[in-house]
């Protein structure tokens, strides 16, 4: 697959198809690699790089790349695919300016669950069927995929690419995912074992904000916690009460956008399972509206901002908690 | 002088230590090894590193300052310096030792900051050699010995024996605290111990890498076309700025609840829009601004300011942390900070 990315990338840019190309560079591991603009031939056949740990998302990176002039290549996987039209339905992406690549993704590898099972000097991992083949310095080991991937993908909701201007590979289909599992677990305990969960939770939040300058649905030019004329701009709380509203604040404000691409909880260097606050606001829409996938379509009917006579009152059908 | 444990369990060592004063360590948890104060049944967690660095002990991401409260015409002030009372950490790693000469530099110098030195003064710091030290180590580029990490007392566990090497004043009177646990030990078995963890330093893929001194070129490093391509992809989040044993700055803020005003301090970072934000305005109004200022702060201005110390101990939680794998090896690569020695 790399090889045909990197063929298609440099054909697209020698043609001037496209002025430049957004796609992942490698790093010094097998594993750490990153957000890049190529602009040339040289630099690609140099750093560009897709395997298994080219988890991050490139959409959001369009907001700025694509208020400049001429087309930019991105290459999007299936569920990038889904930011990618929500960002154009909220006119924060050009979509004239972006020549939309769809590559195929099998999932995405989790470096700590690697390094849990003790494998140090990987140098590359790759998919073979439903397992991978991690070659390290010291040998090769071939490890079933489901306790090495990230945990987003264990429960992919989508391989199909909804937004693409090429191909490379199968359209691919939406699947039938158990990611609603854990918000039902989380739903099924009592008020005050679930506040106590979220409050173990987020006393690790050290206010990185990760989450949110990765977060493709956190698109504000300024965020209102940034902001020192706003009146709660807050760097780090006074007391953890205030910390722990900053991530419910942020998943209301992103409910009804968000696509679960799962950055939020990808990135966090604490091990937050932010995605679980937004998952609960996505099976809470679409068991009051319907179903309802965020960057399905570029030209969404979205509950959260549509009105209609026979809209339920969420008040009257849910009850505040158990007790 | 070397003692190793006369034949006592770990954990019973723990048990001593803390029945005098508080005793922090690191523990393994379902989200990465952490310190914690030790009590009964928690036992030294089995990784290289904590998530978070030590200087959690000595600068905290929030530090209480002074409460106003208002009642009337009257104000109240309310002292929020807190009693510090002696406490004993061990386990702390080279880089982070080394991590606190360099906040030591700051926070102790001239103008001394009390909340800092009080804590650091009732510290005794145990350190603990790195027997496995991992890929995204490179401490040895900055000139410290994760064989010899330093601190007021330095431990190895060699075959899972303890083994104690005071080496300041306070390191003295802890082993002395504690002789009766303790019998003299064989330094033939330390020299190997250090000879064998240098001999695995010298295998890490990044034990290479040194940084250049970049003193004399500051203005040149600053204007360096490097900084647009390489602060691209950053996201401008503070993850490698918290993680960051060596990143000291701070911010004073007021917290109005209504009924009162906090004053805290807390962590500040660089990559924030807000950070240095004055009255007139932000001396650095683009990311690649503020990007650059974090790695020109720890390769040339620190240095500069310091004695040629870096602001770098090379302990690898950015290489780890940094949601796009965007980190200061990656930075020292491209900015003329590589004097590869093979």
């Amino acid at each position: 697959m790399q090889k045909v990315m990197l063929e298609r990338a440099k054909a697209l840019l020698s043609d001037g198809t496209v002025r430049a190309v957004l796609a992942w560079e490698k790093g010094d591991f097998a594993y750490d690699t990153t957000p890049a603009v190529f602009n040339s031939a040289e630099r690609l056949e140099k750093g560009f790089v897709y395997s298994p740990f080219c988890g991050a998302n490139l959409s959001k990176y369009l907001i700025k790349e694509t208020q400049k002039e001429g087309k930019i290549l991105v290459f999007l996987k299936p569920c990038d695919t889904y930011s990618f039209n929500q960002l154009v339905s909220e006119h924060r992406i050009k979509r004239e300016n972006v020549y939309v690549v769809g590559v195929e993704c099998k999932g995405m590898l989790d470096i700590e669950k690697i390094r849990e099972k003790g494998v140090t000097s990987l140098i590359s991992a790759s998919w073979e069927g439903e397992q991978v083949r991690l070659v390290t310095a010291d040998g090769e080991i071939l490890a079933d995929s489901s306790e090495l991937m990230q945990e987003r993908c264990l429960c992919c909701k989508s391989k199909k690419h909804v937004a693409y201007d090429e191909l490379l590979g199968e359209e691919g289909e939406v699947l039938d995912s158990n990611r609603f599992d854990e918000v039902a677990r989380l739903e099924a305990m009592s008020a005050k074992e679930r506040f106590e969960f979220w409050r173990g939770e987020l006393s690790r939040c050290i206010r990185c904000n990760a989450c949110r300058n990765v977060c493709p649905a956190c698109s504000c030019e300024k965020c209102i916690f940034d902001n020192p004329d706003s009146g709660v701009q807050n760097k780090a709380a006074a007391d953890p009460f205030e910390e722990n509203l900053f991530h419910v604040i942020r998943a209301f404000h992103v409910a009804g956008r968000c696509t679960d691409c799962g950055e939020c909880s990808r990135v966090c260097p604490e091990h937050i399972p932010l995605h679980l606050l937004n998952r609960k606001f996505i099976k809470d829409i679409n068991e009051l509206y319907g179903e309802f996938q965020a960057g399905e379509t570029e030209l969404p009917r979205e509950p959260l901002t549509e009105y209609k006579a026979d809209d339920v009152e969420p008040g009257v059908v849910y009850e505040r908690g158990a007790e | 002088m070397t003692y190793k444990l006369n034949g006592i369990q770990l954990n019973e060592f723990f048990a001593r230590v803390a029945s005098d004063k508080k005793l922090y360590l690191p523990v393994d948890t379902e989200n990465g090894a952490r310190f914690e104060e030790w009590t009964e049944g928690k036992t030294l967690s089995s990784k290289l590193n904590t998530v978070r660095s030590a200087k959690d002990f000595f600068f905290p991401q929030v530090q209480g300052i002074v409460d106003f409260k208002l009642e009337g015409k009257n104000i109240e002030v309310i002292d929020r310096r807190e009693e510090v009372k002696d406490f004993v950490v061990f386990g702390v790693r080279a880089c982070d030792a080394a991590a606190f000469a360099v906040l030591d530099r700051v926070f102790l110098s001239e103008h001394v900051d009390s909340f800092y030195a009080e804590k650091r003064n009732a510290a005794t710091v145990i350190t603990l050699a790195c027997s496995n030290p991992e890929e995204t180590c490179f401490c040895s580029s900055f000139g410290i010995d994760a064989s010899a990490p330093g601190g007021d007392v330095e431990a190895r566990l060699v075959e899972d024996a303890l083994y104690l090497s005071p080496l300041t004043e306070k390191g003295e009177a802890f082993v002395e605290s504690i002789k009766d646990l303790l019998v003299s030990a064989d330094d033939a078995v330390v020299e190997a111990d250090k000879a064998l963890i240098k001999a695995k330093i010298a295998k890490l893929p990044l034990a290479s890498l040194k940084p250049a001194d970049l003193r004399d070129k500051q203005l040149e490093t600053f204007e360096s076309e490097a900084w647009a391509e390489l602060s691209q992809s950053c996201l401008g989040c503070g993850s490698c700025t918290f993680v960051c044993p060596t990143c000291q700055c701070y911010d004073i803020r007021d917290f109005d609840t209504g009924h009162e005003v906090k004053r805290f301090r807390c962590w500040d970072s660089c990559m924030y829009s807000d950070f240095t934000l004055m009255a007139a305005e932000n001396p650095r109004h683009t990311q690649p601004e503020r990007f650059r200022q974090r790695f020109m702060h720890k390769l040339v201005y620190f240095p500069m300011n310091n004695d040629g110390v870096y602001g770098c101990v090379g302990c690898g939680r950015c290489l780890k942390k940094c949601p796009v794998s965007l980190n200061i090896v990656k930075v020292m690569k491209r900015i003329g900070g590589v004097k590869n020695e093979q």
